[in-house]
């Protein structure tokens, strides 16, 4: 059904032909996890996404670079599928399936996974029971049965250990009262018990102090695997120190500019932004 | 915002939750005639046997009520009750009074089970869960009371009201109408003049009951007005926790709930009252429902007594009820925690007074609200301090939830001390569940309804760690099912 589709999409796509070489291979190979077609995407009338195109590998970590304003978080939130944002023309596959029709949740339950700049609060529920809740709630979407309690507290206290996550942080309510640093890690937890297939990490590594995004970080290596993909959102080469890329995408001005090797990276870190922009002095941040 | 607009929209689209005790059961009933007049109140006590003392009573009751107005302080609208359109009694014909389980009539024993409230006291005996002696009072009696003998072997009496009367009037008539007086106000008068059955509990000096009572409420027939009275009393060093439960089936019109629970607590005893009201609410355009005027009053009476009430209230279309405490006792200590859900077109206008007579009373007040639909929800609470209240102490903290933008939360507090030395604290709070809390839920795969009732449990928490385990999970379960519906 998947093979179906793809090889549909490859027909179907309009020339240049050119221009999809590398997609056209992955396709064929099966190797294409996200593709994001020619994404528009407004919020209140402003164009935040400016035909937007992307396309992520099978295991592959990609990671988007830009200035303030560049429209990395709202490309975060609309492949996750936050109502906010107008979506006006383009396409988001994940494993062959089309998102943008999909509801947040189902998305969830479908491997899409976004680690929040800022995790939220939710009070008066304990961290172990939202875990456990969502973790059964997307074993139910995809027909699976529910964990065991004895199952899900031995899940849960492994990968908790493994990033340093004390046993009563899981019994205080989500986040509430947690440091920035407790905060992602308990982002960290959720994504390695959920076990998507497609992470995306907006500003991860913002507010972390070195220690605390070490840990992060090989919380996320330790993740890193054949057929689970990575979109890492930062400002910094810092993070990518500690999660070394595949890939490196600049974003400006709601579109991807360049695309490159890790290299890359290291590069934007010299020379800035500043060369991707159409009016460098509009944006200093 | 449009996430917001799909909830208004969906709201005003969906009906009410489904009311999972909606049904009505054919059970051949015995009525009194419709409407009331000294000859209905007659008819009652002489039903009940009852006697001449508690005739007069009732109709000292009667009279008075006919002199009073329909409170109209409150902030509920609804039409103007016709007092001459309801029966006033009405019992199931095949059982004239409570006896042994085996003489229930099998139907009754069905809408029971249906009810998911356990009669058979062997089945709850072999479970592993703890065992609740149950009163069932359907429409105007009590029809069974399950662990009679064993309760009786502790010193506990727990029967129906109306057996009471028979079996220990010297109670009933030193404790009937000593907290809750038949001129208190136009319900609490009326629901004296024709109160029908309820549960009686006495536990004697020292004793720690060694159960959960409770009473299951069940209004079937239709026209019928429910007035039942409850009287808890807890001897010196006493011990008794107790729930009640309602429900009632899904009618187009309005039915009648006007019940008096007086609570009597003496020297160093304690009694914790919970509730889980879930009567049925009306449809999403507010036709049909249950119309609840409730007087619920403790005596902290003795020295270092306590009284807790805990409710969660999910049910009626109109609520009107206000669990108090009278914290006469010295050191005695009043609690109230309430969850208060409203959606489709409910209003609820429920709170508690906190009446502190004696030195170093405290107490405390936990209100949560929970605003959806188009409901009202209104938070109307007093704390009082007496001149002689030294060192009195209360803590209020009440917070309202609103889902959705067509719904409304009110807070009403009053507060008067009489006293310098008295401490008063208020904390209030309105929030609504925000944008990225539903969306980081749903993010991680929880669906819209999964993640509102998650948030909600979040946010009703600390009440409902107050009620007796069983009743926490089942009132858990009942927020999920009354907000179903309220959110796209």
């Amino acid at each position: 059904m998947r093979r179906a589709y793809n090889l549909r999409h490859v027909v179907s796509t309009s020339p240049p032909w050119s221009r999809y070489d590398r997609l056209g291979r992955l396709l064929l190979e099966n190797r294409l996890m996200l593709e994001i077609r020619r994404l528009n995407v407004s919020i209140g009338g402003r164009k935040i996404l400016d035909d937007c195109s992307l396309t992520v590998e099978d295991g592959e970590v990609a990671a988007i670079m830009g200035p303030n304003g560049a429209g990395k978080s709202t490309l975060a939130y609309v492949i996750a599928g936050r109502k906010d944002y107008r979506v006006e023309s383009g396409e988001v596959i994940l494993n062959g399936v089309d998102l943008l029709a999909l509801e947040p949740d189902e998305r969830a339950a479908r491997g899409l996974f976004l680690a929040f700049q800022y995790p939220i609060e939710i009070p008066g529920v304990a961290t172990m029971t939202f875990l456990k809740a969502t973790l059964n709630a997307q074993r139910k979407q995809r027909g699976e049965a529910e964990l065991s309690t004895p199952d899900f507290m031995r899940r849960v206290k492994g990968a908790a250990e493994r990033l340093g996550i004390k046993p009563d942080m899981l019994k205080r309510a989500l986040n509430v009262g947690f440091s920035g640093g407790e905060k992602k890690r308990m982002d960290i937890l959720q994504m390695a018990l959920l076990e998507p297939t497609f992470c995306i990490l907006d500003e991860t590594d913002s507010g972390l102090d070195i220690d605390a995004l070490r840990v992060v970080a090989d919380g996320v290596n330790t993740l890193r695997a054949p057929h689970r993909g990575f979109l890492v959102i930062t400002h910094y080469q810092r993070l990518l120190d500690y999660i070394v890329p595949d890939r490196v995408h600049v974003m400006a001005e709601g579109r991807i500019v360049k695309s490159g090797g890790k290299e890359l990276a290291l590069e934007l870190e010299k020379s800035g932004y500043r060369n991707y922009l159409t009016d460098p002095d509009q944006a200093v941040a | 915002m449009a996430a917001v607009q799909e909830t208004v929209d969906r709201v005003k689209s969906i009906d009410v939750a489904e009311y999972k005790y909606g049904f009505f059961s054919d059970i051949e009933s015995d009525k009194a005639p419709k409407g009331l007049n000294e000859e209905i109140v007659r008819f009652i006590s002489a039903k009940k046997n009852e006697p001449s003392w508690l005739t007069e009573w009732r109709l000292d009751a009667y009279r008075r009520w006919l002199t009073m107005q329909e409170p109209k302080w409150a902030r509920v609208d609804y039409p103007r009750i016709d007092y001459q359109d309801l029966y006033y009694y009405s019992a199931p014909k095949t059982a004239p009074g409570p006896k042994s389980l085996e003489d229930v009539d099998p139907e009754l024993l069905k809408v029971y089970a249906k009810l998911g409230i356990p009669l058979q006291e062997q089945e709850i005996l072999a479970g592993v869960e703890r065992r609740v002696a149950v009163d069932a009072v359907f429409d105007s009696v009590s029809v069974v009371t399950t662990f009679k003998e064993e309760l009786g072997k502790a010193g506990v009496i727990f029967c129906p009201i109306s057996e009471a009367v028979h079996s220990h009037p010297e109670l009933v008539r030193k404790y009937l109408g000593s907290v809750v007086p038949t001129t208190d106000n136009y319900f609490a008068t009326l629901n004296s003049a024709v109160f029908s059955d309820g549960s009686f509990v006495y536990v004697p000096p020292g004793v720690r009951c060694p159960m959960e009572l409770s009473t299951y409420f069940r209004i079937n027939e239709q026209n019928t007005g429910q007035f039942e009275r409850t009287l808890i009393i807890a001897d010196k060093g006493s011990y008794v926790s107790y729930l009640e439960g309602c429900t009632a089936p899904k009618r187009d019109e309005n039915q009648l709930h006007a019940a008096v629970v007086e609570l009597i607590a003496h020297d160093d005893a304690e009694i914790k009252y919970s509730t889980v009201q879930n009567w049925y609410p009306g449809d999403s355009e507010g036709k049909g429902g249950i119309f609840n005027f409730v007087t619920k009053r403790g005596d902290c009476h003795g020295a270092n007594s306590k009284i807790s009430w805990t409710q969660v209230e999910t049910g009626s279309a109109i609520t009107w009820k206000y669990p108090s405490c009278i914290l006469r006792g010295d050191n005695s200590r009043g609690e109230f925690y309430s969850i208060a859900i409203s959606n489709g077109r409910q209003q609820v206008d429920s709170g508690t007074k906190m009446i502190h007579l004696g030195k170093n009373t405290t107490s405390r007040v936990i209100s949560k609200g929970i605003a959806a639909g188009k409901s009202q929800n209104t938070y109307r609470g007093q704390i009082s301090a007496h001149r002689k209240a030294t060192g009195a102490r209360n803590f209020t903290n009440c917070d309202s939830l609103l889902i959705g933008n067509s719904c409304g939360a009110h807070t009403v507090p009053y507060i008067e001390s009489r006293n310098p030395s008295t401490q008063f604290e208020h904390e209030a709070t309105t929030s609504k569940i925000s944008e990225d809390q539903m969306f980081y839920c749903l993010q991680r795969g929880l669906s819209a309804e999964e993640a509102t009732a998650l948030i909600v449990n979040g946010f009703v928490r600390d009440v409902l760690q107050q009620l007796p385990m069983e009743f926490a999970v089942e009132a858990q379960k009942l927020i999920a099912i009354s907000l179903e519906g309220s959110v796209g």
